[in-house]
């Protein structure tokens, strides 16, 4: 991260936090925020809001790594979540899986190597009686089926800015 | 889909505003009583008398008091709340208002589950215009009573929907549940006396005080009384969010979304239990089988080991690792799936497995650890033959 980024992302933070009285119920805004802006909480922006919010640094990476929508590690502009649980798996997202791999080149957990999009396995997306169902960032998708899933990953891939390095996702 | 088949209580036509307004021309221990009357519980999953809690957090000392709506429907199956929160927000809005007036509380939170923020535009669009309307902010309709509500969003934790750990959560830690007692109707949210209820029952609520607790009574059993949504999915013709009575027997259900021919319900969710073929009759009430409403059909052909094995990977995935008997427990337990999976397990271990699970029900600190083994108990005691007879090493 650039110097200036990181500034920047400072100030962002500072303000938040402002704006929570610097009360620990704006932790968990402030770290949303940072992960939808930067796609990861860094070690240092971690410094940064545990400075925000007068807390140990230790304070603000436990929560970080209870949640899965929180992550210490750099993530794809588009976060692909397929559901794994029960109705979505006897609904065939295995087969899906396996074509979401094949079309992006890259197994679950893994980021594509342009950081474009980060494939992961969720649990139950509440989409159960549609399954299989997937996320990809904020979308829901219901009765995926592995032909759909070339174009689902395209009209991404697709989208005007999405080849943008920084900045908020498209 | 199939929520509009039948229009009981919840899905029941209701002018929102009147009845609101209706509301709170009442006086505040009317509203509670006319909700203890109905015989109401929480819809969440838990099944805590509704109008016992908001009689604590009414009758709890402080001047600041919160009503949260616990929106982070994570149960495996579950989605009526999903259809809640996309066609009924309004009704939502409303049930909170009310149980803000009847608790003494001027502040209401939606914990609205990170899955589900392409739910959150259009909810913030019906807070908006309730606003407008009078029905939310500062004197509401007119009387000189005042409550907001916010959102705040989760982070993708299904602890998150335990009500203490959604508490943590909001407070900006761990979710991880807290000890009881002290419970949040006294001691909750930034240390105010709070009630945590699932979005089913505050509509629920709404229907019940603009239409009065007999006519819910008319739905339902004895100690369940009204009706309840379900979600339905799995191998059946018509899976969906149906309201129905409680007190229907699973095989009546069965006959209703066309899985007549399944070999077993997982009622509850991965938390629930499997209920095979042969107790059809039993009956889905808090008395009998409960469920916050995920209804699972197997069909005929379904693998029961890989259904255990599932629920077993969600539960190790989702324990918050605070206390033992979970974190360990889900973990072997896993294992011991595995193990059976590869048909390398004795049956002596196997007792060994399920008294573990007994004592996970007992010693886990929350719901989470104590219902987790529950569908592997009643998956191996129900399909016990099944899975020895298909895991055999020999053949």
């Amino acid at each position: 991260m650039l110097a200036s980024e990181r500034d920047q992302l400072k100030a962002e933070i500072i303000k938040m936090a402002k704006k929570h009285d610097q009360h620990r119920s704006g932790l968990i805004p402030v770290l949303q925020h940072v992960q939808n802006v930067s796609r990861h909480i860094s070690p240092e922006a971690m410094q940064d809001i545990a400075e925000a919010f007068k807390i140990h640094p230790v304070e603000v990476q436990g929560v970080v790594s209870f949640y899965s929508f929180l992550s210490t590690e750099k993530k794809g502009k588009f976060i692909v979540r397929l559901c794994r649980t029960i109705s979505c798996d006897m609904a065939g997202k295995e087969a899906v899986a396996n074509q979401l791999e094949n079309e992006l080149d890259i197994e679950f957990g893994e980021t594509t190597d342009d950081g474009m999009f980060t494939l992961e396995f969720t649990n139950c997306l509440g989409m159960c009686d549609q399954g299989p169902a997937m996320l990809v960032n904020e979308d829901i998708y219901a009765k995926v089926t592995p032909e759909k899933v070339a174009d689902i990953i395209d009209s991404y891939r697709n989208r005007f800015g999405a080849h943008v390095t920084q900045g908020e996702h498209a | 889909m199939s929520k509009a088949d039948k229009k009981l209580v919840i899905f029941s036509d209701i002018d929102v505003e009147k009845a609101l307004k209706n509301a709170l021309q009442k006086p505040r221990p009317d509203l509670i009583s006319e909700v203890r009357e109905s015989g109401l519980k929480g819809r969440g999953g838990a099944g805590f008398p509704t109008a016992v809690k908001w009689n604590l957090a009414a009758s709890a000392q402080g001047d600041r008091k919160f009503v949260i709506c616990n929106a982070d429907e994570g149960e495996p199956g579950t989605f009526k709340d999903r259809v809640l929160l996309t066609d009924y927000a309004e009704q939502l809005v409303a049930g909170m208002v009310l149980a803000g007036y009847a608790v003494g509380a001027k502040e209401g939170i939606i914990y609205l589950r990170a899955e589900y923020t392409y739910l959150r535009k259009n909810l913030e669009a019906t807070l908006e215009k309730m606003r407008g309307r009078k029905l939310l902010g500062k004197k509401i309709s007119g009387k000189d009573f005042e409550f907001d509500i916010h959102i705040h969003m989760g982070s993708g934790a299904y602890i998150c929907g335990e009500e203490t750990a959604l508490i943590e959560s909001l407070e900006g830690h761990r979710g991880e549940p807290r000890n009881r007692p002290p419970f949040p109707v006294t001691v909750g949210y930034l240390g105010c006396p709070t009630s945590v209820n699932n979005v089913e029952t505050f509509i629920t609520a709404l229907h019940i005080v603009e239409k009065g607790a007999k006519w819910f009574k008319t739905y339902g059993t004895e100690k369940s009384t009204g009706t309840k949504l379900f979600s339905v999915s799995g191998d059946c013709d018509k899976p969906g969010v149906y309201e129905l009575p409680m007190g229907i027997t699973i095989k009546k259900l069965l006959e209703t979304v066309g899985g007549e021919d399944a070999k077993a319900v997982q009622v509850g969710g991965a938390s629930g239990t499997c209920v095979p073929r042969k107790d059809f009759d039993r009956a889905i009430a808090y008395e009998d089988v409960s469920t916050g409403g995920s209804i699972i059909v197997f069909g005929p052909f379904r693998d029961m080991l890989e259904v255990a094995i599932n629920f077993m990977e969600f539960f190790c995935d989702e324990s918050c690792g605070q206390c033992t008997p979970c974190r360990l427990g889900t973990e072997t337990l896993l294992e011991g799936l595995d193990m059976l999976d590869e048909g390398k397990c004795s049956l002596k271990y196997l007792r060994e497995l399920c008294s573990l699970g007994e004592t996970m029900q007992v010693a886990s600190k929350c719901g989470l650890g104590q219902s987790a083994p529950n569908a592997f108990l009643s998956i191996v005691e129900n399909f016990k033959s099944e899975i020895l007879d298909s895991r055999c090493t020999c053949r």
